[in-house]
């Protein structure tokens, strides 16, 4: 509280029109706001929250930051090729570098806002938050004032991946990453979100929205690697939208923050189409990762697949809530849900509540999630093959997160995810005998 | 699905017409016991002078009509569904205030009847080691077999049992599920009457299932029995409860707390099919308390009802301690069976089963909610939990939510849901060798649940089998 002294917290202060932004962009915040302040906080009766740590909910001391200097840098470190890269502190842009196919638009959203208005307005925030943020959303709806929009348009294919860093600096502060993704019909994209911090965003949060959008025949790729500081915190709303015959992947990586809770829905919204949902949680000392997904159905001969695994070690905590919906209409549908947990410690906790919702016909749905341990005889396995106790059991949890990590089938991209998560388990001090 | 089987021979009609009448009569109401309609504490006073309950009955009964009316419906997780029960409505006691019979002869004969029209057959009769019949609010009819008296098996109703053998069962009457559990166990608290109470004392294995018949019998009646189910260390007993109500025009509730306590080592297993008419909201309270190496086990049949919401529980107490619970429904147009299990591990190397069976039929909705916990301070907990949809038209619903919670690393649990249709190739085959495809589709579905109904005793077995199956015809299309 002592680095920003007497700031107003972001519960009170309503943010104003933001300067040189379209009308219906402040109308936007203006709704946002008094949404934010008609929506009730989350408490135990709510089922979205059930098993949630409803304390960590406390924004009292967390205000907006003054804005940044145009010459800081962020500390993230990305990927060798790339086709752009953008750089956040606190929302204010500090990188940028872009080498994209013509006609892609990959612009910070404040330039954006002033260059492609209607496009921008013809996507921005368009599906509701249903996973129980609602009221958060309508935080960052008041107050994002900046943030990536990209567009690809029709057959454009952009090889590599366009990397978008979002860094937090300070304590007790909030800021409000937003990507865009848009991808047009039978177009190709793969974007990164970075979202780090220094150690010293103690108390800070990060409030994220970020939309995905595959037009038909698209492929859409998109990563969030969350990596912030042990006593940040973040609330991240993913909507997909997946269009006929399109594709879309989408991999959430945690390492960080003290508690992050992700609400990721996948609509898909006409026939043939296909979502990936992937993501490794690796979590330590008090982590807790509290994940929820929505797969909705709403066209037939979709299919679906959702793949979680979490690793806990310490007293670290997951809760894991999946529902599969599959609407009256949407026959001849493929959903599966698997969410695995890999007990590492005896303070661990895992919580799951795999869902499924069926009213349509000629559909094949699964789910599955497991809580267990290592298998002595794995290890034994490995420890008569001269390797330490210690070093097995990395291994088997390096190895348990590679099915999930696999599964992007790209190498550059899973070489970017392992390095994360090797560097997550050198952080991890087991004492093993 | 062709339009076909739609139009179904009359054959197979006139089956399931007669079927579906077998529960649907009523006797003439004779009560000389009425408690009026509506709950209040003049009520609980009315139950308690006609029963003649001790003080303690009377203050427990107050107390949980306190807390009935302070608790929230649960619609913030449950089905909307609840909020057309109208507790004004409802009749909470009547009785003709006749005590239960005690040999076949005294049976009425309308109450004999019943018995006919349920297809109980002769021997079946003769086979079964007690039988009570609850008519409304009492027990018609109670017989146990001499030789299980001799051996100290008590078998009565919930009025005797907690005044003849207050001892026995006040230790752990309500503890098992606290009056506050939910909403319901409240209400139960409050206005039970009839039910079973039985306890089978060390080492006593009953070798034949003990069996209890439940039917509402007059218009906007609310049936509460309660039933306690005590096996002494090392000691067997199988319970069976079956449950009809005729049609009414109005909605009926149905809500029983039934409590089991396994002592070391013992073993119980509680049978149910519930075959109650579609009016009836079916809302019950069921949970056992397995010491060391006891065993409690949950088979639950649903078929019938309006809305049916049971979450048999096990909670293992004592070490080695096994749960498990069996669970078969059927959801037809019209209704709702929310169903599963609950399983509560609170001792080390305790190991739990789930395995839930849905079938959806018509509009028919069936939900599977299912609750997982295994402490950290334990270690060799293990649970497995199976549950399968099958959905026959294309209206027709099925969800699941189950909730597992694990902390710490010594312990497995696994999960596993499925949701399929009978697949065309199948019905195809069979239709190709001369079944209807209504006959394939019931044979379909009855391959479907088999794994599971013979986990049922085999003359409720075979009456399953031919409840599914003419549940099935009829609707298929």
């Amino acid at each position: 509280m002592t680095a920003i002294l007497g700031q107003m917290s972001i519960l009170e202060r309503k943010p104003g029109a933001l300067d040189g932004a379209p009308e219906w962009f402040n109308e936007s915040r203006e709704a946002g706001w008094k949404q934010f302040l008609e929506l009730p906080m989350p408490g135990r009766k709510h089922e979205q929250w059930r098993f949630a740590s409803l304390k960590e909910l406390d924004f009292a001391e967390v205000g907006i930051p003054p804005i940044s200097k145009a010459d800081g840098h962020h500390g993230a470190v990305g990927m060798e090729v790339r086709s752009a890269r953008f750089g956040f502190v606190n929302d204010t842009l500090v990188e940028e570098e872009s080498n994209l196919p013509e006609g892609v638009i990959c612009l910070p959203l404040d330039r954006a806002l002033a260059e492609h208005s209607d496009l921008v307005r013809e996507h921005f925030m368009k599906q509701e938050a249903t996973l129980g943020s609602a009221k958060f959303v309508a935080l960052h709806r008041a107050n994002v004032a900046n943030g990536m929009f990209i567009y690809v348009p029709k057959g454009v294919v952009v090889e590599a991946p366009i990397e978008v860093f979002h860094w937090l600096e300070g304590e007790d502060i909030v800021s409000f990453p937003h990507t865009l993704v848009v991808a047009g019909e039978n177009s190709q994209v793969t974007v990164v979100d970075y979202f780090q911090s220094d150690s010293k965003a103690k108390g800070s949060w990060a409030i994220a929205v970020n939309d995905l959008v595959a037009e038909q025949g698209a492929q859409l790729t998109y990563l969030a690697l969350q990596d912030l500081c042990e006593e940040a915190r973040m609330i991240q709303v993913n909507n997909t939208l997946v269009g006929k015959d399109a594709t879309a992947k989408a991999f959430v990586l945690n390492t960080g923050a003290a508690w992050a809770r992700q609400e990721s829905l996948s609509k898909l919204g006409g026939s043939g189409s296909h979502s990936d949902m992937l993501s490794v949680s690796i979590g330590r000392d008090g982590q807790e990762y509290d994940q929820r997904t929505f797969q909705h159905h709403a066209s037939p001969y979709s299919y679906s697949d959702l793949l979680y695994k979490n690793t806990l070690y310490d007293k670290s905590r997951t809760v894991f809530s999946g529902v599969i919906l599959v609407d009256e209409e949407a026959h001849y549908t493929d959903a599966y849900q698997t969410c695995r947990n890999l007990m590492m410690s005896g303070d661990a906790e895992a919580n799951s509540m795999p869902g499924l919702e069926i009213n349509a016909d000629q559909v094949k749905c699964s789910h599955g999630s497991t809580s267990s341990s290592i298998d002595e005889s794995e290890l034994f396995y490995l420890k008569a093959r001269g390797i330490s106790p210690r070093e097995a059991r990395q291994l088997i949890a390096q190895g348990f997160s590679v099915e999930a990590i696999s599964r992007l089938k790209n190498p550059a991209l899973e070489t970017l995810v392992l390095s994360f998560a090797a560097r997550e388990f050198d952080r991890i001090v087991e004492s093993v005998s | 699905m062709s339009e076909a089987v739609q139009t179904l021979d009359a054959d197979t009609k006139s089956a399931i017409d007669i079927d579906r009448e077998k529960g649907d009569f009523r006797y003439p109401e004779n009560h000389k016991y009425d408690a009026g309609s509506g709950l209040s504490s003049a009520t609980i006073d009315y139950i308690c002078d006609v029963k003649g309950d001790k003080d303690w009955v009377r203050e427990f009964r107050h107390r949980a009509l306190k807390v009935f009316e302070g608790k929230p419906m649960p619609t913030h997780w449950a089905t909307k569904d609840l909020e057309n029960i109208d507790f004004d409505k409802i009749r909470y006691y009547l009785s003709d205030g006749a005590k239960p019979k005690r040999t076949w002869d005294e049976v009425p004969d309308d109450v004999k009847e019943t018995f006919e029209r349920l297809g109980i057959p002769e021997q079946e009769r003769a086979f079964l080691a007690g039988v009570e019949a609850q008519f409304d609010s009492e027990a018609a009819y109670s017989n146990v077999k001499e030789e299980l008296s001799k051996e100290g098996v008590i078998f009565v109703n919930s009025n005797e049992g907690l005044n003849e053998y207050a001892d026995i069962f006040r230790p752990y009457f309500g503890k098992v599920i606290p009056t506050g559990d939910n909403k319901f166990s409240a209400l139960n608290s409050a206005v039970f009457s009839g039910g079973s109470f039985i306890y089978v004392p060390k080492g006593v294995k009953v070798k034949h299932p003990l069996q209890a018949y439940f039917r509402i019998n007059s218009e906007n009646f609310g049936q509460f029995e309660r039933t306690l189910i005590i096996c002494d260390e090392g000691a067997e007993l199988t319970y069976m409860e079956g449950c009809t109500a005729p049609k009414f025009e109005t909605a009926t509730l149905h809500s029983a707390v039934v409590e089991l306590v396994a002592l070391k080592g013992a073993k119980i297993q509680y049978i149910t099919v519930q075959n109650w008419s579609s009016n009836v909201f079916n809302l019950v309270t069921k949970r056992g308390l397995a010491m060391e190496d006891a065993e409690v086990r949950w088979i639950d049949c649903n078929i019938g009802s309006r809305l049916t919401m049971k979450y048999p529980g096990v909670v293992m107490k004592g070490e080695g301690a096994r749960g498990e619970v069996i669970s078969i429904a059927l959801a037809n147009d019209g209704q709702h069976q929310d169903t599963g299990a609950k399983m509560i591990h609170a001792a080390d190397n305790t190991t739990s089963n789930v395995v839930s069976k849905s079938i959806s039929v018509g509009e028919g909705r069936s939900t599977y909610r299912g609750q997982v916990h295994i402490p950290k301070h334990l270690k060799g907990c293990k649970n497995n939990t199976e549950c399968d949809a099958l959905l026959i038209n294309s209206s027709s619903r099925t969800d699941t939510y189950p909730a597992i919670t694990v902390k710490g690393n010594q312990h497995a649990t696994q999960h596993e849901a499925s949701v399929s249709q009978v697949s065309e190739e199948m019905l195809f085959y069979l239709q190709q060798r001369g079944l209807s495809e209504a006959e394939a589709m019931s044979l379909a579905v009855n391959g479907f649940v088999n794994e599971l109904v013979r986990e049922f005793p085999m003359e409720y077995s075979v009456e399953l089998k031919r409840l599914i199956e003419l549940e099935m015809e009829g609707s298929v299309g």
